[in-house]
Parts: structure tokens; sequence; C-alpha cells
């Protein structure tokens, strides 16, 4: 099996409260709260794709698409 | 994660506060739902009153929003009707062992193939913040300005000793033990009792000074221990997380089957 690789986070601005579990809870300092206490991927770069973001965020807002190294999006 | 085809995105933002640790609930009973790739159809969800038990419209399987306390009362009488569906009741702490107590004893009582998750916030949130029957002493609520003098149940206990099958307890910050531990209780034949710590910072966080939902979180790792860890020897006031019981015992709905069987012989 493949190392999967981000392709993008998919943050919805309209459910998201701005509670900042995903941003405490990110082992990699990826995400911040943007001027509007929304959650952004500011650090994209720096994701290791582990999901703990899109599972501990109370309001479903995220999602974590990835890749394998042949481009297949999961 | 195919998350939205089992939700009803139609009523989302839910009503839960930011940061409720109900959400990470749904989040990963979402998730087992999906592992175990269960047909909707054959999924029921059957909820009392309380924040908690708003859980059941925000899925889009069959759901049966009750009255308080009485969600097992419901389930019973959908699993002993039809008892190839899987039943599901998330509850409240308030809902799950201070009203509904008796029906959750008996449900144990009878083993019958439900699996109960307790979703415990030691308040009673959508009320307005009184304390529970799982605060326990010295916590502060809004009816105990002065704080609590009553003992919390211990609900790992209470369901093994009322005779559930199936009883576990994880926390909403070990959110990949949560839905784990939610996959062994919806396949587990028999009464399952999931209990899950799960923060309020709106009442018990901001009553008890325990800072935000982050924070919470945060003493959910520090306080509890995965079962049979050294650490709880060193420190006996951690909390265990894990599978505390699980044994096959005769099921409700199976024992009655061969009672009409009898009945028809006889």
């Amino acid at each position: 099996m493949s190392k999967k690789k981000l392709k993008d986070h998919l943050i919805n601005r309209d459910w998201c409260k701005g509670c900042g579990i995903c941003v405490a809870m990110c082992p990699k300092d990826v995400l911040v709260l943007d001027g509007d206490e929304k959650a952004m991927a500011s650090h994209p770069e720096k994701c290791i794709a582990c999901r703990q973001c899109e599972k501990m965020c109370p309001d479903l807002a995220i999602e974590v698409i990835t890749e394998d190294a042949h481009g297949k999006e999961e | 994660m195919a998350v939205k085809e089992y939700i009803r995105e139609r009523f989302f933002p839910h009503m839960w506060c930011p940061g409720c640790g109900h959400g990470i609930v749904l989040n990963g009973l979402v998730r087992a739902v999906e592992e175990l790739a269960i047909n909707k159809n054959e999924l029921v969800i059957v909820s009392g009153i309380g924040c908690s038990s708003r859980i059941s419209g925000y899925v889009d399987f069959h759901s049966l929003h009750t009255v308080h306390g009485r969600a097992l009362a419901f389930a019973t009488g959908v699993k002993l009707s039809k008892p190839k569906l899987n039943v599901i009741v998330p509850m409240g702490d308030g809902d799950a062992l201070s009203i509904g107590g008796n029906h959750f004893i008996h449900a144990a009582r009878r083993n019958i193939n439900i699996t109960a998750l307790v979703m415990n916030n030691r308040t009673y949130g959508m009320t307005g913040g009184q304390y529970s029957p799982m605060s326990g002493v010295g916590v502060k609520a809004t009816t105990a300005p002065y704080s609590t003098i009553d003992n919390a149940f211990d609900c790992v206990e209470l369901a093994r000793a009322a005779g559930a099958s199936f009883v576990a307890r994880t926390t909403v910050y070990h959110v990949n033990q949560l839905s784990e531990l939610i996959k062994k209780a919806i396949v587990h034949d028999g009464f399952s009792v999931v209990e899950i710590f799960s923060q309020c910072p709106t009442y018990f966080g901001r009553k008890n000074k325990q800072g935000g939902a982050v924070d919470m979180l945060k003493i959910f790792k520090e306080k509890t221990v995965l079962i049979g860890s050294d650490k709880k020897k060193d420190n006996p006031a951690l909390m265990e997380r894990g599978i505390f019981v699980e044994k096959e015992l005769p099921e409700y709905c199976k024992a009655y089957d061969e009672v009409i069987a009898r009945a028809r012989k006889a």
C-alpha cells in the first residue's frame, strides 16, 4: 500500500463554528482560525493526512482528500 | 469519508454549541456505520430528550425522537417487533441514568440486542446546566452554586451489575477508540453499553473553570488510561477506557422466538 498524500482540505465554512479543536489537535500545525473564526489550512504542505481534524471536528465540517502515488483520489 | 451519505445535510449546521463533544460522537457514529457498511434501511436510531438526543435528527437512518428517559423502552418495542433491524440508542447521562435509570437497568437485565451510547457530559445542558447523576461530588452547576454533595454513578459498574453483555468506556478525545468501540457494540449480540465522556464547554466547563473545548479534551486525555495500564497503579484516580465486559449470554429476541415456537407446539 503506497503512502497517501494530501490533495486538499475541504472545509465547510457554513458548518464550522470556530471551536478551534482542529487547530489545537493537528500534530503539524497545519490549520488556523482565520479572521472570521473559521478553520483554514494555512500550511497544507505540512499535512501528513492523519485525518485527526476530520475525525475530531464536532461540526463534521472538515474532509481531508488524499491521493495515492498514481494520483488516484480517495 | 462519505459523511454526507449518512447525515441529513438540510439540518446542518447543527444546534450544538461550538466545541460540543456530542458532535464528535456523531462523527464517530457515522464513521462506525460507514466502516461496518450497514444498510441505512436496516438501522434505527431511537433517542429521548436532551442535547445528546438531538443526534437522531441529524443521521439519515430510521429515527425515533421519543420521550425523556424512555428511549430504551421504545427501542425494545422496535427490536422485539423487527429483530432484524440494528437499533442504536444515543442518550445523555441524565436521560440514561436518572430519568431513564429504570429502563436502562431492565434493558440490560433482559440482554436485548440494542446498542446504548451514554454520552456523558456530567450536566443537563439543554435546560441550563443543572447537575446530573454523573456530575459527582464537588462539582458546580446552576443548581449547585456551592458545589454538589451527590455521588455519581459508575455507569460501567451499573451496566455490568444489571447484566449487560458488552460494556465499554471511552472519551471523545480518543476518536479512533470511539468508532472502534461503537462498531464492536453494534456487532455484539446482546445489550451493549458504551459510555462516552463528552465535553459541555458551555455549562460544565464554564461553571467548573475547566476552560474551553480544547482544554476539556486535554483533561480527558490526562485523566483516563487504557484498561490494564501501569499508570493506574501509580494514580488510582485515573478512569479506565476500553472493554470491561464482553460475553455471550442468551439474547432476549431469540429467547422470545423460542417461547413462540414452544407455544405453537403446545
